[in-house]
């Protein structure tokens, strides 16, 4: 089977993980071979959480720089802080809700301007999806829901061996009882954005 | 029941690497487990803690690792299968224990769960603990994968059984925290009732036992050495005239890159999983047919070298690569491309390397490094710290925890670190050859785990510094694990004692204890000032709990501040001394994010002009 190589990066707090946890559960369900790795450590504290998820018939958990295929970045700035493990054929997915960093506020450094930051990676990378996680996420009905919105968004663009229904029970089945429908819905809403 | 518990055997579950390492000891019929919490091994005593309320497994945080093995030792000394799991670092506070257990051995078997960390994703450094097999005498394991690692575990204790000696599974960060598809096998009741025979000829380690204790270490690592050239975890495929050796993690790479390269016919691959004693006349073997042999490991050339004494050995001449300034660095972790390319350069083959993007006309992202959570009472300690101390002449040695982040400016709380307790010796040293007044900072977890000692020093030899311990009643940095200090019934436990730090601190003789609520910033500047004025040892505990695990475990925090646009004078004390990160700018002024705030009223006690205010405050 051919290998898909996916990337996540998020900051600390947003679900990266639960993300990572529902796409791995799916691929079990499918039967599709599937390693994860994740890099949070010290990072946990409001740093950046960084999963790989490599699918199909490849041995190693992590992915190097310029081998990702597709990039789900949970953060505008982090997305581009992560284009070094894309190339000219990588899809990138991004939530365009900016989430400031702490050195931002005290000074240290400016936040990129939106409109620069997708351009740049529009002009590198073979597909651009832009959507605003934050806001579906809201219209969902939990604004936690970011990640389920971004995953949503990552099914339509069939570029993972996984479909959409393995998705959907793998939501159920992974994150907990009482969010299951607004997860779902913002899902839904997450795939309308991306091929819309 | 808890998921690893369950006896669903040939089902595939997804488990993250330290939960299959915990099924695989589960499996194995583990009945005792002891650790001290260390990322990145902390998930798998963090599936025991819970597995033990729900089975005869029985399960302890230990003060530190190297209680930790004793207590592991004394149960497998009594004929019960146990565990003692640590981090790189912890093997280093365990190993006077282990090096004469490897004398004393065990009964029933002991696995030594070590993780190291290459490239130090949350360590101080990045030792390659395989050298302690080597020290020691100890047999070592290491898995590749996720799956192999669960496999591995009964083998381990049976290979324990064996030799009766500890067996030391070494993984590295990227098997701990990667997740892959793993395959049940039948869970082993476990023996949880020991009997111990008492032997002192054997037990007691004297000069004269243990003169016959080391000869007959040797017998059994020759007996080892056999069994690792018989294990099934040191195994070959494919052949042809170029030689791989390869251990852990980098064995993907390897097999990723072999294909990738189309170099499957000519490449024969000897992966290594019984790393200590090496396979010699396997080994042997292997390199006969090679005719150029590369060693694929991260960390230290420890395989190298053995592989170069072997093929001296054998009287064999043929170019052996391994660390080198063009082939692999002794730094850092590999990854799938740099292995490739390093493999491809060493056998000579053409490589496509991906193309990477031009990223030069990507603007300066601003960092975005760990923080010390908004509300946490380590930022409110360490300001009070600084006010009590303006103008003076400091040194701030810090420890290892959560509050180790402090050290970045504005707080500029840490100056010196090593390891686990080091703040307190070190502050011990400085102290007596410094005119500068020496505040150490510790947590109440690590003050537990080796702080005591120092502190005990610095009482004996009358140091004139002060100890600010951090407690925040719970070991933060890992996933808020318990300590002795931890009222456990907050937890809902019950069965437990509480060590409380105020009294022992006053049993080992400080003169000046005082206790603080950072929260109070006033009172614990006015404490800090008299703790530091006073000459000699004092100790100021700073009692707060761990704002994240308040939230966790539903207890009231306050209500969310706001910044009143009327009144703030821009002066930015808040953000400059304080630097809360729900703080942040918009229009140039200083406001307050509501959902990040955890309304500890800090920063309100900063502010002069008192503009910072609850939110929904009554007009
Ligand atoms: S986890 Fe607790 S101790 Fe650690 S930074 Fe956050 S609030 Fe502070
Ligand atoms: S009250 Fe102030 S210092 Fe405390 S969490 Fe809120 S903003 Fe941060």
């Amino acid at each position: 089977m051919d290998v898909t190589r996916l990337i996540i990066v998020a900051v600390g707090g947003q679900g990266n993980l639960l993300a990572s946890r529902v796409l791995g559960e799916a691929a079990r369900r499918s039967q599709v071979p599937v390693r994860m790795s994740e890099i949070h450590g010290m990072a946990q504290r409001g740093g950046v959480v960084e999963s790989a998820l490599v699918f199909g018939d490849a041995q190693s958990p992590i992915i190097s720089d310029g081998e990702a295929d597709i990039l789900v970045g949970f953060e505008p700035a982090e997305s581009l802080r992560a284009l070094k493990k894309c190339n000219a054929d990588t899809t990138v997915i991004i939530n365009t809700a900016a989430l400031q960093p702490f050195t931002a506020a005290i000074g240290k450094g400016v936040y990129p301007d939106l409109d620069d930051i997708q351009r740049l990676i529009a002009s590198k990378c073979a597909r651009l999806i832009s959507l605003d996680a934050a806001a579906l996420a809201r219209k969902a009905g939990n604004v936690l829901s970011v990640n389920m919105v971004l995953l949503g968004a990552l099914s339509a663009t069939n570029l993972i061996p996984l479909n959409e229904q393995s998705l959907k029970d793998a939501i159920g089945a992974v994150t907990r009882q009482a969010f299951a429908e607004t997860n779902l819905k913002a899902f839904e809403l997450g795939r309308k954005a991306a091929t819309a | 029941m808890h998921k690893l518990l369950q006896d669903n055997a040939g089902e595939t579950l997804m488990l993250l690497g330290n939960e299959a390492i915990a099924r695989g000891a589960v499996e194995a019929g583990l009945a005792f487990a002891a650790t001290y919490p260390g990322t990145p091994s902390s998930e798998i005593s963090a599936n025991f803690f819970q597995m033990a309320k729900q089975s005869d497994l029985y399960f302890e945080y230990s003060t530190n690792e190297k209680v930790a093995l004793e207590v592991t030792a004394a149960a497998a000394n009594s004929g019960v299968r146990s565990m003692c799991i640590m981090k790189h670092v912890g093997m280093n506070v365990a190993a006077d224990a282990m090096m004469t257990l490897a004398y004393v051995g065990v009964k029933a078997g002991l696995v030594i769960l070590c993780a190291d960390d290459p490239y130090m994703f949350s360590s101080q450094n990045e030792q390659d603990n395989r050298y302690y097999g080597k020290l020691s005498g100890l047999p070592i394991l290491e898995p590749s994968s996720v799956d192999e690692v669960r496999q591995i575990m009964p083998y381990a204790f049976e290979l324990s059984e064996t030799l009766q000696e500890p067996v030391i599974v070494r993984t590295t960060t990227r098997i701990n925290h990667s997740t892959g598809p793993v395959l049940l096998g039948e869970i082993i009741p476990p023996k949880t009732k020991g009997n111990f025979v008492k032997d002192p000829f054997h037990l007691v380690t004297v000069p004269a036992v243990s003169r016959n204790l080391h000869v007959r270490l040797l017998k059994r690592l020759d007996q080892a050495e056999v069994l690792s050239c018989e294990s099934k975890y040191n195994f070959i495929h494919g052949k042809g005239p170029w030689g791989i050796v390869v251990n852990g993690v980098s064995y993907n790479y390897v097999a990723d890159a072999v294909r990738d390269l189309g170099i499957e016919d000519q490449t024969r691959i000897f992966r290594v999983g019984f790393s200590h004693p090496m396979p010699g006349e396997k080994l042997k073997a292997f390199l006969q047919g090679c005719e150029k042999v590369l060693v694929v490991e991260e960390g230290e050339p420890y395989m190298e070298e053995t592989i170069r004494a072997l093929a001296q050995e054998a009287g064999l001449i043929l170019p052996i690569g391994g660390k080198a300034p063009q082939l692999f660095s002794r730094l850092f972790e590999y990854d799938p491309a740099m292995v490739r390319e390093k493999i491809a350069a060493w056998f000579d083959v053409a490589l496509e390397p991906a193309v990477p993007l031009d990223l030069s006309d990507v603007p300066e992202i601003p960092q975005r490094p760990p923080n010390l959570c908004a509300g946490c009472s380590h930022r409110a300690t360490f300001y009070a710290v600084n006010k009590a101390t303006e103008g003076m002449a400091t040194v701030k040695p810090n420890d290892i925890g959560c509050y180790t982040l402090g050290f970045m400016p504005p707080l500029s709380a840490g100056d010196f670190l090593i390891c686990m307790g080091s703040s307190v010796g070190t502050g011990c040293g400085f102290s007596q050859v410094l005119d500068d007044k020496v505040i150490s900072y510790i947590g109440d977890s690590t003050f537990f785990h080796s702080g005591i000692p120092g502190l005990i020093n610095a009482v004996f030899n009358n140091h004139d510094m002060t100890l600010v311990i951090l407690d925040n009643h719970t070991t933060a940095m890992t996933g808020h694990q318990p300590h002795p200090g931890v009222d456990m019934s907050n937890l809902g436990q019950e069965g437990y004692g509480r060590v409380s730090i105020e009294s022992l601190v006053k049993g080992i003789g400080v003169p000046h204890v005082s206790v603080i609520r950072p929260y109070n910033v006033k009172k614990s500047v006015a404490a800090l000032k008299e703790a530091i004025a006073f000459e000699g040892v004092s100790v100021v505990i700073a009692q707060q709990d761990c704002v994240l695990q308040a939230r966790s475990l539903k207890k009231e925090t306050g209500r969310p501040f706001r910044v009143d646009p009327q009144k703030c004078a821009n002066h930015r004390n808040c953000i400059n001394d304080l630097a809360c990160p729900a703080f942040y700018m918009e229009n140039d002024r200083v406001c307050i994010d509501a959902s990040i705030c955890t309304g500890c009223s800090v920063c309100a006690q900063v502010c002069p002009e008192n503009a910072i205010v609850p939110v929904k405050e009554k007009k």
